[in-house]
């Protein structure tokens, strides 16, 4: 009874009737914010320590007289006029929340979660997109603030479900972790959430659209970046949602990036759902190797599987976006992958074999054949370590037949303008004329073309495009189809040739197809031309181009992969394929024995005798550059797969196994051997330019042929040996690419 | 003692859930997305009339050659009007061409006004108001009456296509609540009217609705016979001399 009883009074005190419905706690302070901001009187303190700024925002004055002087918390802080005052409280060290304010995107002020307190104004502000006025006073901790936010956070999830638990974005949402520091911790709300129907936006982004707190990123994504015009706001009131209206896939390269600015989980990675949290997974900073922008990418793996893979912040290559496919083409990384090392019998069938048997055989043919017949073709997705170790191997064996594919039977890798982004592609955004020669930089180098996007956006730039017809998110003047329109333009009988000419800052941006045309010297001579009228190249402008299109191609011609003979592949008896799936092998001998060192069985495999697997790039250190020439380095996230091995160390050991052991040991070695050839290679990071320009370039004795520029790829989503194994690929080939 | 305590806390939880309401929301605005349908999609060609396209151009003639897209919610309703009452997809499609913007600029600015129906309507729309003077006047008897008289549920058209119910927010008209509205799309843009019938009663709607069936002409405003305009029943009680002016606006007396 004594129990019972003590038990009951407990129970009592707490099962108060008034208790069952709870309210929201409330202060004195919450009651009446002003009269309690009047008795906290927080008098500005003039020795505040110096704070730092949030994520490492920086303040650029282009004219020193327009800086103008706000006080954040009591805490003066100068900046340039135009600033909004959620920028200078970053500046200030101060973050506030936000939901639908995005730096790259248009102001919207539809969130109302930054709301601050300014003096002198009688309601809370939206700091997003007030612009920070002389002497403004700023609050960010007040009562009126922090009830302003919370009320704010309460009206936004009235609607928001409470699913956090089956949520793909628990762990990183805005919403989750706003709500958590300013957020109230109960809620009033005891009506119906309101349930939104979920939209088919493809087969990369999944829609959870009644988790949609409306903030609208997505359509200014969509509008502004993606360039295109396919996602709206739809419905008013509490019945507004986002939508396409129309039933229609999202068919933008960049469409991946909204499900990193959705603050919460509406658009999440359809590939990704249900596979891991956040926080199970090791970051790692890497570099995209399926085209040559060479993104910034994060790598997050979990144990030996690549989860997923995010950008990172480059505002020289990349900004904070990434294309679709490098965003998706991770799943390729698990399937038809070379376990072992593998010989072809005489029943034609691959047998698996040990490393030793496998580099024994490859070296006894080796030395079978004459050194003027070993070739070796360097893949579109290898490293620079390992193009430097094969380039030396096959001249110790005699021979000087080695390029990269992409790069056509005779590159010229005398003169580096010749084939990096002269401009650079954070420069692109000063150019105010495009002259694009067949090159599809929305399906190349999607990264480039979104850049060149933004500054027709912003500069109202001029685009002319020779080449086939092909769908541009921007405005742009199609010229011609033939290098006839180019030709015409460097006489000056087009009409794009004045504007060239009236351009302040022009650029030519010609495409790495024409690297395979046997009349490429001669475009490039009057690509020249065109460069040398129209003041392209000046002493402080470089506006001649070329676009690249695979991650190996700046690096094996910064060291020299230059084949001796452009047609050594016709009387090759012995090929070495480090990865190299699309070089075209039709004349080949059919007796010729073909060793296929790399990471998938692609294309390269169909003919191959021997077989050694390789790591791929998510699996290994290695260094590319990208098409602007900055070179970048990889890192290893996930150990190789089976019996792989990195690519500069199988070479290594096979040089050893015929008997020209090659000195490098380390990765070590193999840079410093490098830093002879190409120093540019090592200083990662940083975009070395060309010394020299074109006008050091012989004259061209070749003649233009009239046929039209081809389209360089077929398939955006399918380029390479890895993208190619990929089904997630498969499907937006599938699904995306239909006409 | 303790079963007696979980008995008490039992009920208190039922009383607590019994107090939300279960009720969904019910919104106003049809669907925000489109499904095709027959009648209804955008593959179906649609265009101006070509006296309308007359008026297209007088309507773009209004506004700066390069904010086209000011004429959106005009071109949007000359397409509704034409189209008897509502707009199909294509209707929408052909409005986004003419003012050069992607369609779903066009869709966000559609769904947004309930004014623009996309779905059937019937040639008599009838708009009820809804807020609160006409609910207070008793607007919900009067949509019942209609519904009932009309034998139709809320946005369904009648079997012979010429009414439709349709509930409506606030038209301005709360001195002479409770009213209806009806759009009246049977002779296409030239005929088009949207006239108010105010102080109407649930019998007097009824009398409308044959009226109007009979193809009637019927005097719009109020339809209290005692009532002029906006005025009060039985004529003014006060204002009957000539107002005179406010003290500060007596220049003379300055």
């Amino acid at each position: 009874m004594g129990l019972g009883l003590l038990a009951s009074r407990v129970l009592r005190f707490h099962t108060n009737r008034r208790n069952l419905l709870r309210t929201i706690v409330t202060k004195p302070e919450l009651q009446s914010p002003e009269a309690s901001a009047a008795a906290a009187a927080p008098d500005p303190t003039p020795d505040l320590p110096p704070r730092t700024p949030v994520a490492g925002a920086r303040v650029h004055f282009p004219n020193p007289d327009d800086a103008i002087e706000v006080f954040v918390d009591g805490y003066p802080v100068k900046i340039p006029k135009g600033m909004t005052v959620l920028q200078a409280c970053e500046i200030a060290g101060v973050d506030i929340p936000r939901f639908c304010y995005h730096s790259r995107l248009s102001i919207a002020g539809n969130c109302r979660m930054c709301l601050v307190e300014v003096e002198k104004s009688p309601k809370p502000v939206a700091s997003c997109a007030m612009p920070a006025l002389p002497g403004m006073k700023i609050k960010t901790d007040t009562p009126v603030a922090k009830k302003a936010r919370e009320g704010v956070m309460e009206f936004l999830l009235m609607n928001h479900p409470l699913d956090c638990p089956i949520c793909d974005q628990g762990g990183e949402c805005d919403l989750q972790d706003q709500s958590m520091a300013f957020g109230s911790d109960r809620g009033r709300f005891t009506e119906m959430k309101r349930s939104v129907v979920d939209k088919n936006l493809g087969p990369l982004v999944k829609t959870v659209m009644t988790r949609c707190i409306q903030c609208t990123r997505c359509v200014r994504f969509a509008t502004e970046i993606a360039g295109v015009q396919d996602l709206g706001m739809l419905g008013r009131g509490s019945g507004e949602e986002i939508g396409t209206y129309v039933e229609k896939l999202m068919t933008s390269e960049l469409s991946g990036n909204v499900i990193d600015i959705c603050p919460v989980g509406a658009l999440t990675s359809k590939p990704f759902a249900f596979k891991a949290r956040n926080w199970e997974l090791k970051g790692t900073e890497s570099i995209d190797v399926t085209d040559a922008v060479g993104s910034n990418i994060r790598i997050d793996s979990r144990g030996p599987e690549v989860m997923r893979i995010l950008p990172r912040l480059n505002e020289d290559i990349n900004e904070e976006w990434i294309s679709d496919k490098t965003r998706f083409f991770y799943d390729g990384l698990k399937r038809q992958r070379l376990n072992d090392p593998m010989i072809r019998g005489a029943d034609g069938r691959f047998k698996a074999v040990s490393w030793r048997d496998a580099l024994a055989v490859a070296a006894e043919v080796l030395h079978q054949v004459k050194p003027e017949e070993i070739v070796g073709v360097v893949g579109k997705l290898c490293d620079a370590e390992s193009m430097m170790v094969l380039k030396d191997f096959l001249n110790r064996m005699g021979s000087n037949n080695v390029w990269c594919e992409g790069n056509g039977p005779s590159p010229n890798a005398d003169l580096r303008s010749g084939y990096i982004m002269n401009t650079s592609i954070s420069g692109l955004e000063k150019v105010d004329v495009f002259l694009l020669v067949g090159t599809q930089p929305r399906i190349e180098a999607a990264m480039v073309n979104a850049r060149i996007r933004k500054t027709v956006r912003a500069t109202n730039a001029k685009v002319g495009y020779i080449g086939p017809p092909t769908d541009f998110n921007y405005d742009c003047e199609h010229i011609g189809t033939g290098p006839q329109a180019l030709v015409e333009i460097a006489e000056g009988r087009h009409p794009f040739f004045s504007t060239i000419l009236n351009a302040k800052n022009p650029a030519i941006i010609v495409g790495a197809g024409i690297f395979e045309r046997m009349d490429k010297d001669a475009i490039f001579s009057t690509v020249e031309t065109i460069a040398k009228k129209g003041n392209v190249v000046r002493p402080d402008w470089n506006g001649l181009n070329v676009l690249l299109l695979n991650a190996a191609q700046a690096a094996a011609l910064d060291l020299g992969l230059v084949p001796e003979s452009s047609n050594s592949i016709e009387s090759a008896k012995f090929v070495y394929l480090m990865g190299a799936d699309d070089v075209n092998l039709d004349k080949l001998p059919k007796d010729a024995f073909m060793v296929y060192q790399g990471h998938h069985g692609d294309r390269g495999v169909y003919h191959a005798n021997v077989i050694l697997p390789a790591a791929a790039f998510t699996e290994k250190e290695g260094t590319y550059v990208n098409t602007e020439g900055c070179a970048q380095q990889t890192l290893p996230a996930v150990p190789t797969v089976g019996d792989a091995r990195d690519d500069w160390k199988i070479i290594r050991a096979l040089s050893e196994v015929a008997g020209v052991r090659l000195p490098y040991d380390t990765i070590g070695a193999v840079q410093s051997r490098i830093r002879n050839v190409a120093p540019n290679l090592l200083s990662v990071d940083e975009r070395e330019p060309a010394t020299f320009g074109a006008s050091l370039k012989p004259e061209c004795t070749q003649s233009i042929s009239s046929t039209p520029f081809k389209a360089a790829i077929e398939n955006f989503y399918m380029t390479d040996c890895i993208t190619r194994a990929s089904k997630i690929m498969a499907q937006c080939s599938a699904v995306l690419l239909k006409k | 003692m303790l079963a007696r305590l979980a008995a008490v806390r039992l009920r208190e939880i039922r009383q607590v859930l019994r107090q939300v309401p279960q009720t969904s929301r019910s919104f106003s605005t049809a669907l925000n997305y489109h499904i095709d349908t027959p009648d209804n999609n955008p593959n179906l060609p649609w265009e101006f009339t070509d006296v309308n396209k007359e008026k297209v151009k007088e309507i773009l003639s209004h506004y700066p050659s390069n904010y086209k897209q000011s004429a959106v919610i005009p071109l949007l309703d000359l397409a509704q009007q034409q189209y008897g009452g509502w707009l199909p997809v294509s209707a929408m499609d052909a409005v986004a061409k003419v003012i050069e913007v992607a369609p779903i600029r066009v869709y966000e600015v559609a769904t947004f006004y309930s004014m623009f129906n996309r779905s059937p309507v019937g040639k008599y729309h009838l708009l009820v108001c809804g807020t609160t003077p006409c609910m207070i006047r008793g607007s919900r008897e009067i949509e019942d009456a209609l519904l009932k008289h009309l034998g139709v549920k809320r946005n369904e058209v009648t079997k012979d296509g010429l009414f439709s119910v349709g509930e409506m927010e606030c038209m301005g008209c709360c001195v002479n609540a409770p009213m209806i509205t009806v759009a009246d799309y049977s002779n296409g843009s030239e005929g088009y009217t949207y006239n108010y019938y105010e102080d109407v009663t649930p019998k007097r709607v009824v009398e409308i609705v044959e009226m109007l069936r009979r193809g009637e002409k019927l005097p719009p405003g109020t339809q209290n016979p005692k009532r002029i305009k906006c005025g009060p029943e039985g004529g003014n009680t006060t204002l009957h001399g000539e107002p005179k002016p406010p003290p500060c606006r007596d220049l003379d007396a300055c």
